[in-house]
């Protein structure tokens, strides 16, 4: 039987009843043990007897036609073959459910994955990539953004007059902001190991969507889908990278088929760099008119971006921007300039990461042109009801999670420009609003509960590192009235129900509303064998109470209960403006002669609904801080000027943060239920800590030492020259 | 990786009659090797070799060619004489590369310059002829003095400038069984029209050991700026031996990092210090003639304002004057 439910109305919080207090508490991950002693299995881990070794060759021109040469090569030690059917350009874009680019012999960016290669060792494969000669006809094409010919406009909001606002303002702001493009830069490089038994494709990958990748595999393949089975059981981080389907799957399918042996191919961190998809750059101009009292009359937030030609993703910068703050008159732009650079797709927050560095940037800075603290001006400029649609929003702890995270963090100490200062480093502190939009996606799971009182928790839900395993048990243990070490949970694998993937902060309140179908379709069963009302009955440790009994489940079970959850989203999405928010606070110092930035500690007070584990969801914050960090001080790919190439393609000179760069990182949660949310009352938090919170950093930077960094990252030679 | 053979040299004579690439920690050769910059036919491994000792000889101290970073930085004698060492080389990369990273390997380091690693970009260095792309490039970390129009990438090492600052010398072995003792001014070539060519070592030469003199006086200090914390190459270093005597400045010794194609060491720097009271003009005045030649290629040009700045906060530091 299946549990439905579209969630067209507000549902009752059933967990706040249940009682057996698995929910919430902060339970380590059960495959924990298994990551840190190497037993959890990854995708480039796996064995095939006979197996044969792939590396995806890369482009080396910009634009331009190609051939290769397989008589430069086939003599070489090992060689088995050379293909290039069915390349794909770049990775698909999250949820694309078809192929991406395919180009036959064209070359559209210098890295492009263009031929797959196969041999008897990783190492001899690797050598013929790069021995291979490829015969090359090069042609001209743009790969600046700023001065690119082909532009797509768009104008996604007119509201009102903004520029009649800006000059009838008390106060304005007008500025520019720039930040450069990330990479995802997972722990785990994609890899797959692509295994054919007639028609029937298996592939061990690492993905987040499986049932979405399921079907680009196939369509970039010309292949029925039903004949492919994907297992990701352990992805080693994705951020956005492994939404779709990416090269190597496909390199890995197509040399298995030929070769009629298993083929594994794994990505090198410089193809990571190149070949999947990267943020993309922006330049972003946010307009903000203010009254006396530094209430928004008007908000204008333009951007330009790139992407390469017939790619449908854009970065929804403004995605944020249009629920946040106030002010009647409102108006977006938006440019995606096409230019031969690796394809820009989905990064960990798309659309708030660098958007609200921009808006969070600039709502300091009116902070500082009117006259009032920062944490005062938001909360001044909290709107009632949605400027743009004139939706209600669902739960919005914003204010509190300014005031309450102010007060914890001591914001009353916070000084002026170069009034606090220690021997050589200027101290300061900077606050930025936290918002994501809050998405419920369809998903299955099927929930088993077994005489003995153990149960199992189904779906091809994928855990990249989030936390998965741990809440998917947890919901079932407390719906269950089970201890959350008696059920196993089963992921990533495309035979079983399909979930929602982990994407777009939606998995834990989606597949986990899923589960929680499931076991309520249970307990309605168990109810039943007990005589009472579902609403009376109550699960606790292995005992089911109702209606004056009171039985162990054993002895209520003649055999394992299956039931299957499924959840879709309903009118509440569309109705109700719901999002996460939050406040981030952090504390930097400035170094008086080198301009270098140490983040000294970080606040950031976070309002999700329902939190499943206090521990998962607090790692999810400090994971988004560090990216704050990031974005903040040091990320940034950087393209070569002439041939648009990814010049830092490894993790030597594309700076993430180290260890000495993340200090203190303290996170509290703001008790909040979203009732239109789903029927757990959970909203999403894994972009939520990342949303804003590089704004916080560059913001203390301007509290510091009175430098404002509006070009990302806050470089030393961004900082120094000013001081 | 193209194929190679692999030969373990149990002893000096083995590795100097081995025709072949020396490896060590292999911290940076099997990088290259990995990318193809790097395809030597024949790789000598010299790591059990007895070239570990860190021992002290009548004036100077004797650092074998395969002491490990980390064990370099962690010796008490490095540590109280020439804390200036110990300091740049915990400044440099990480604890595990430390661990693997040795003496001889870390002079002989290739740079940082992203076009060098790129097969499909045209390098001089890497196949002379071809062309410098960075020159009009990406070249942030890249170098402003002792540049040629062939190519204008740094040393990326942190270790090699404080041994420039302490008048080290580098140990050579030849085939012939012959040693020779080298300053790192004499053993590392400007690029000219030959950036391919970064030292004197002639093919079959071995590195055996750095040796220092005796501890110089005055105060040491190793200051380094860069983009990320820790685990980041330098955008500018200095490492600095200053000695102030009656208030004055009796002796200096400076070296930087990220700036040449070598550690950089200008002797009329010093002569503009020396015998002089520290004053801010006195350091604006070392640093007029340190960046006098300076040439910025765009991305770069940022650290000729940085070194000034740094260089005369190391100069406060160490003479006492606040700026
Ligand atoms: C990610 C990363 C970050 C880093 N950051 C820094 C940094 O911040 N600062 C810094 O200074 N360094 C940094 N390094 C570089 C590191 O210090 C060098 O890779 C290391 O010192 C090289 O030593 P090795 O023994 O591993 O050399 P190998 O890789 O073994 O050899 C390097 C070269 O030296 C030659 N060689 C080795 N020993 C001898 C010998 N005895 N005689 C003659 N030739 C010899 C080899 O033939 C080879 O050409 C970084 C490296 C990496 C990978
Ligand atoms: S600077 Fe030197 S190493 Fe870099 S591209 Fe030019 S020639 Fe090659």
């Amino acid at each position: 039987m299946t549990e439905h439910l579209k969630m067209d109305e507000v549902q009752p919080r059933l967990l706040d009843e249940t009682g057996q207090g698995a929910i919430t508490r902060p339970m380590d991950r059960p495959e924990g043990p298994l990551k840190v002693s190497g037993r959890a299995t990854y995708a480039a881990e796996y064995k095939a007897a006979n197996m044969a070794f792939g590396v995806m060759v890369r482009a080396g021109i910009t634009k331009g036609g190609y051939s290769i040469d397989e008589s430069s090569v086939k003599d070489m030690d090992g060689f088995l073959g050379v293909w290039t059917d069915h390349m794909i350009r770049n990775s698909a874009q999250g949820m694309m459910d078809t192929n991406p680019v395919q180009l036959g012999q064209r070359v559209q960016y210098l890295g492009q994955p263009i031929a797959v290669v196969a041999a008897e060792t990783f190492e001899q494969a690797r050598h013929i990539a790069n021995r291979l000669k490829v015969d090359y006809s090069p042609e001209d094409g743009d790969v600046d953004p700023e001065t690119a010919s082909q532009v797509d406009q768009s104008v996604a909001l007119d509201q009102g007059d903004l520029e009649q606002a800006m000059k009838d303002a008390e106060f304005t702001v007008d500025s520019t902001y720039t930040t450069k493009p990330h990479n995802s830069a997972p722990m785990e490089p994609h890899a797959s190991l692509a295994e054919w038994d007639g028609e029937k494709l298996t592939l061990h990958g690492s993905y987040q969507m499986l049932k979405y990748n399921k079907n680009e595999l196939a369509d970039s393949l010309d292949m029925d889908a039903d004949d492919i089975r994907i297992l990701a059981p352990y992805v080693g981080g994705g951020f956005g990278s492994k939404l779709g389907i990416a090269a190597e799957a496909v390199g890995a399918a197509v040399a298995a088929k030929a070769l009629k042996r298993p083929v594994r191919v794994v990505m090198s961190r410089q193809n990571v760099f190149e070949m999947v998809v990267r943020r993309t750059e922006t330049r972003q101009r946010v307009r903000l008119a203010a009254d006396k009292d530094g209430r928004l009359t008007g908000l204008g937030h333009d951007n330009r971006q790139s992407n390469l030609p017939d790619e449908g993703f854009s970065e929804p910068v403004t995605l944020a921007t249009h629920f946040l703050y106030g002010g009647e008159n409102r108006r977006y732009e938006q440019e995606v300039a096409r230019v031969h650079r690796m394809a820009a797709g989905s990064v960990r927050a798309p659309g708030e990461a660098v958007g609200m560095l921009a808006l969070e940037n600039a709502m300091d800075e009116l902070a500082e042109t009117v006259g009032i603290d920062p944490i005062d001006l938001r909360v001044r400029n909290i709107p009632e009801i949605h400027p743009e649609s004139g939706k209600q929003y669902s739960s919005r702890s914003l204010a509190q999670c300014l005031k309450e995270g102010a007060a914890s963090f001591g914001w009353d100490q916070r000084k002026g420009p170069k009034e606090r200062r220690e021997g050589e480093w200027y101290v300061g502190m900077g606050v930025a609003a936290a918002a994501r939009t809050n998405i419920l996606m369809e998903s299955k799971a099927r929930v088993t509960l077994n005489p003995d009182g153990t149960a199992l928790v189904e779906t091809d839900m994928t855990d990249i590192g989030t936390g998965t395993y741990a809440i998917l048990g947890q919901i079932a243990a407390e719906m269950l009235g089970l201890d959350p070490s008696k059920v196993t949970v089963d992921l990533g694998d495309t035979d079983l129900p399909a979930g929602s993937g982990s994407g777009g902060s939606w998995g834990a309140a989606s597949a986990g509303s899923s589960v929680f179908l499931g076991a309520k379709a249970i307990r309605a069963k168990l109810a039943e064998r007990l005589g009472c009302e579902p609403s009376a009955l109550r699960l606790q440790d292995g005992m089911a109470t109702g209606g004056n009994n009171r039985r162990p489940l054993a002895e209520l079970m003649e055999g394992p209960i299956a039931e299957e959850g499924h959840i879709e989203p309903g009118d509440m999405s569309d109705e109700m403006q719901q999002a996460g928010y939050g406040a981030h606070f952090a504390e930097v110092a400035v170094n008086s002669v080198t301009g270098e930035v140490r983040v000294r500690r970080t606040l950031s007070a976070m309002a999700a609904g329902r939190i499943l584990n206090e521990k998962t969801a607090a790692s999810q914050v400090h994971g988004g801080m560090i990216w704050g960090i990031g974005t903040a001080l040091h990320e940034a790919i950087e393209h070569d000027p002439r041939t648009g190439h990814v010049v830092n393609n490894d993790l030597a000179e594309y700076h993430v943060p180290v260890h000495l760069d993340v200090p203190q990182l303290d996170v509290m949660f703001i008790e909040e239920r979203d009732d239109h949310a789903n029927p757990m009352q959970v909203k999403g938090i894994g972009e939520l800590g990342l949303a804003g919170a590089g704004a916080a950093v560059t913001n203390a930077i301007y509290n510091a030492c009175g430098v404002r960094v509006r070009d990302y990252p806050a470089t030393p030679d961004r900082i120094f020259p000013h001081l | 990786m193209k194929p190679f053979d692999y030969v373990r040299a149990e002893s000096r004579e083995d590795a100097l009659r081995a025709d072949g690439r020396v490896i060590a920690g292999g911290t940076n050769l099997l990088d290259l090797m990995k990318l193809e910059v790097e395809t030597p036919d024949r790789l000598i491994d010299v790591t059990r070799l007895d070239l570990r000792e860190i021992t002290r000889q009548e004036n100077s101290l004797r650092i074998g060619a395969l002491v490990s970073n980390a064990d370099l930085a962690a010796d008490e004698t490095v540590r109280r004489d020439y804390p200036v060492l110990s300091r740049a080389l915990l400044a440099g990369a990480s604890a595990q590369l430390r661990n693997k990273a040795t003496t001889g390997g870390n002079l002989m380091q290739r740079t940082r310059c992203p076009y060098f690693y790129d097969t499909t970009q045209p390098c001089n260095k890497r196949e002379p002829g071809t062309g410098c792309q960075a020159m009009e490039g990406f070249n942030r970390i890249l170098a402003i003095l002792g540049t040629s129009d062939k190519c204008i990438a740094t040393h990326p090492s942190d270790m090699a400038v404080a041994m420039r600052a302490l008048d080290a010398r580098v140990e050579i072995e030849s085939p012939t069984g012959e040693t020779r003792m080298l300053t790192l001014d004499e053993f590392y070539l400007l690029p000219g029209d030959t950036p391919e060519k970064e030292t004197v070592l002639e093919p079959g030469e071995l590195i055996t050991a750095v040796h220092l003199p005796e501890p110089p006086k005055g105060k040491q200090a190793y200051r380094k700026v860069r983009d990320r914390a820790s685990y980041a190459f330098a955008l500018v270093s200095v490492g600095a031996v200053i000695d102030v005597q009656g208030g004055k400045i009796a002796a200096a010794s400076l070296a930087f990092g990220g700036l040449g194609p070598r550690p950089w060491r200008n002797a009329d720097v010093e002569e503009a210090l020396v015998g002089e009271t520290p004053s801010d003009a006195v350091f604006d005045k070392a640093a007029d003639v340190l960046l006098a030649d300076a040439k910025g290629f765009g991305a770069n040009d940022f650290k000729i304002p940085l070194t000034r700045r740094v260089l005369k906060a190391v100069l406060s530091d160490l003479t006492g004057v606040s700026q």
